[in-house]
């Protein structure tokens, strides 16, 4: 099977077992079913221990999986009438993030998010769902519309970060993400946003300032990809896996350190074992949030947001200070 | 009566003032790292640490930045005691935090508090590159967050100098977050009306550049100082373009739209003092009258 990973192979082994097992009890007169039964016995509790005790390298391989639903995914599924909205109407249209308007159980919203591709040629369409600054400049503008019509705001975050690269430079990525920042710190219209794959830095927050934040069970979200931490802090990018936990960035990690609103539980194995059960987790979220946060108008919604990121982080403070200046 | 002065003479000689503490250099030469010209310490200081040889820009300690703009006894710290603490038990932090306080005498990478520039009051926070490369974690963000808010109820303008690798790895997700943080608390202070202005020095990357450095109503830079959202090594890497001499230089950004001005480190006061005057609520008499 395609995309297996690595902490699934014992399941893979005993599953290819038990198939071999029935395969030869019908070509044989053995009597193999109490064998059999056994085995899918241990089976059974082999994926609940697997899948119960995920280390943070686990999820990522899951957050990572070429198989993962995408934004386009989910707008499919959660929306209707979806109309995709194109370009910055400065420079030009990114592919590496979509958005548009759409109506959730009939109520008209605007929905982006981060798009990776499935295959080569589409991850190379949609530079592997890494954004340049007009990626971020269209949200922004989707956004802003969104503030006129009074339309709530959901986006979806998914990707390694902001594309790295002579032209984003020239064109100003820092400047285009921390734009984002300032505006949606603004905006006067609900803003909902779920993590459901990757949430590399800088450039997944750009579209993360939300009043509320939720996280699929296996997504990460984090200030630095964990070989980009293995490269600074070891000088190894092979130490992937040890900055995967020293790093902190799984969503149970994230709803301890106070970052994050909800967990949103995922299918057995990975979201990519069924996405129509998964829309229906990420549903029930979504509904709540949006029901709560619409009882709030403009200006509350803007106090929320503030109230949340400026509880974020941690400091105390020294008794004694001798003052420098 | 003798021992009255003796007393007073003691407090004299067991408190070093400020002045004294920072005339002892670290060494008494130092090298320009673009020329390589050799110079005293003192000279170079008192040329507001810009080369006397080719202009090079060095770094410049936050007291010393404040020194160098407000006017004397005018500054007033906030939370200088606020420090860091380790939220994801990282290894070796809390030492690497202890050493750099030793090393630099800041208790964080930033310095924010308020006073004046030739007589117009505005908040003011000055990142410091010497510890942990200006690197922003909790601390970071909650202190230039708290002095946005300060400079919201004072109604004064809030200026910053930004000398900052990114967010602080070690505080994870928390420095990400601290990004939003203080974007967030610049918008409530824009809408306000009020004036920001970031000046940007060597160097100002990642997070940093990519939230409130970005965010001013002026962005300046300092000449050569090195802005950008991606590491030069990092784009290398990953996409393998050759990239030209000047790249994510102050003059490069500048040519390509990103910056009002670059402006050397001698007229910084001039033209900021420019610019507190042209932004000074009302005025006496009415404008035709001049």
């Amino acid at each position: 099977m395609v995309g297996e990973l690595e902490f699934e192979k014992p399941l893979i082994e005993l599953r290819k077992k038990i198939s071999e097992l029935k395969e030869f009890a019908k070509t044989t007169d053995v009597d193999l079913s109490a064998e059999i039964e056994k085995l899918e016995t241990r089976l059974e509790k082999l994926e609940n221990e697997t899948y119960a005790n995920l280390s943070p390298w686990d999820r990522v391989q899951i957050a990572r999986h070429p198989n993962r639903p995408t934004t386009l995914d989910y707008i499919e599924r959660l929306f209707t009438n979806f109309l995709e909205c194109h370009g910055d109407r400065c420079f030009g249209d990114d592919a590496a993030i979509v958005g548009g308007v759409a109506k959730y159980h009939g109520l008209p919203v605007t929905v982006i998010g981060h798009q990776r591709g499935k295959d080569t040629k589409e991850n190379i369409r949609r530079n592997f769902g890494m954004p340049h600054p007009e990626g971020y400049r269209k949200a922004l503008r989707l956004m802003k519309q969104a503030e006129k019509f009074n339309r709530p705001i959901i986006c979806f975050i998914d990707t390694k970060g902001a594309y790295p690269g002579k032209a984003a430079e020239e064109r100003g990525q820092s400047e285009a993400i921390a734009k984002n920042l300032f505006e949606m710190a603004g905006l006067k219209v609900p803003v909902v946003c779920i993590v459901i794959g990757e949430g590399g830095s800088g450039g997944a927050l750009a579209l993360g300032v939300g009043n509320h934040i939720h996280m699929l069970e296996n997504s990460t979200y984090s200030v630095i990809s964990p070989e980009g931490a293995a490269a600074i802090l070891w000088k190894d990018a092979s130490q992937a896996r040890r900055a995967a936990e020293t790093m902190k960035i799984t969503a149970p990690d994230l709803k301890q350190l106070g970052v994050i609103d909800e967990i949103i539980p995922e299918v057995r194995g990975g979201a990519h074992r069924n996405v129509d059960q998964q829309a229906k987790e990420i549903d029930v979220v979504l509904k709540k949030s949006l029901k709560e946060l619409l009882q709030l108008d403009g200006e509350a919604l803007v106090q929320h947001r503030y109230r949340k990121f400026k509880q974020i982080g941690q400091y105390t403070f020294l008794n004694e200070y001798v003052h420098v200046k | 009566m003798l021992k009255e002065l003796f007393t007073k003479k003691k407090k004299y000689a067991t408190i070093p003032s400020e002045q004294a503490k920072q005339d002892v250099p670290e060494g008494i030469m130092t090298k320009c790292p673009k020329c390589k010209k050799i110079m005293y310490t003192k000279e170079l200081t008192k040329n507001l640490r810009v080369c006397m040889n080719c202009n090079y820009h060095h770094p410049m300690p936050a007291h010393e930045r404040i020194a160098s703009l407000l006017d004397e006894g005018s500054f007033k710290e906030y939370d200088a005691n606020m420090i860091s603490e380790n939220p994801l038990n990282f290894p070796d932090y809390l030492e690497k935090l202890e050493a750099d306080r030793r090393k630099s005498k800041l208790n964080e990478a930033v310095v924010t508090g308020e006073g004046t520039i030739n007589g117009y009051p505005l908040v003011i926070a000055v990142m410091d590159s010497r510890f942990r490369m200006g690197s922003m974690g909790s601390v970071v963000g909650e202190k230039i967050a708290r002095a946005i808010e300060k400079a919201m109820e004072l109604r004064v303008p809030f200026l910053i100098f930004t000398a900052s690798g990114g967010a602080r790895m070690q505080e994870g997700v928390l420095s990400l977050m601290q990004m939003a943080k203080t974007s967030s608390a610049l918008k409530l202070f824009s809408e306000q009306g009020g004036l920001i202005i970031s000046v940007m020095t060597h160097p100002t990357t990642g997070g940093v550049s990519a939230s409130f450095a970005s965010l001013g109503d002026y962005n300046f830079a300092e000449p050569g100082a090195l802005i950008g959202f991606a590491g030069r090594r990092v784009i290398e890497q990953t996409v393998r373009e050759e990239l030209p001499e000047d790249f994510q230089t102050a003059e490069f950004l500048l040519k390509h739209g990103q910056l009002d001005a670059v402006i050397h480190r001698h007229s910084l006061k001039e033209t900021l003092t420019n610019l507190l005057d042209i932004h000074k609520a009302g005025g006496e008499g009415e404008w035709w009258e001049n």
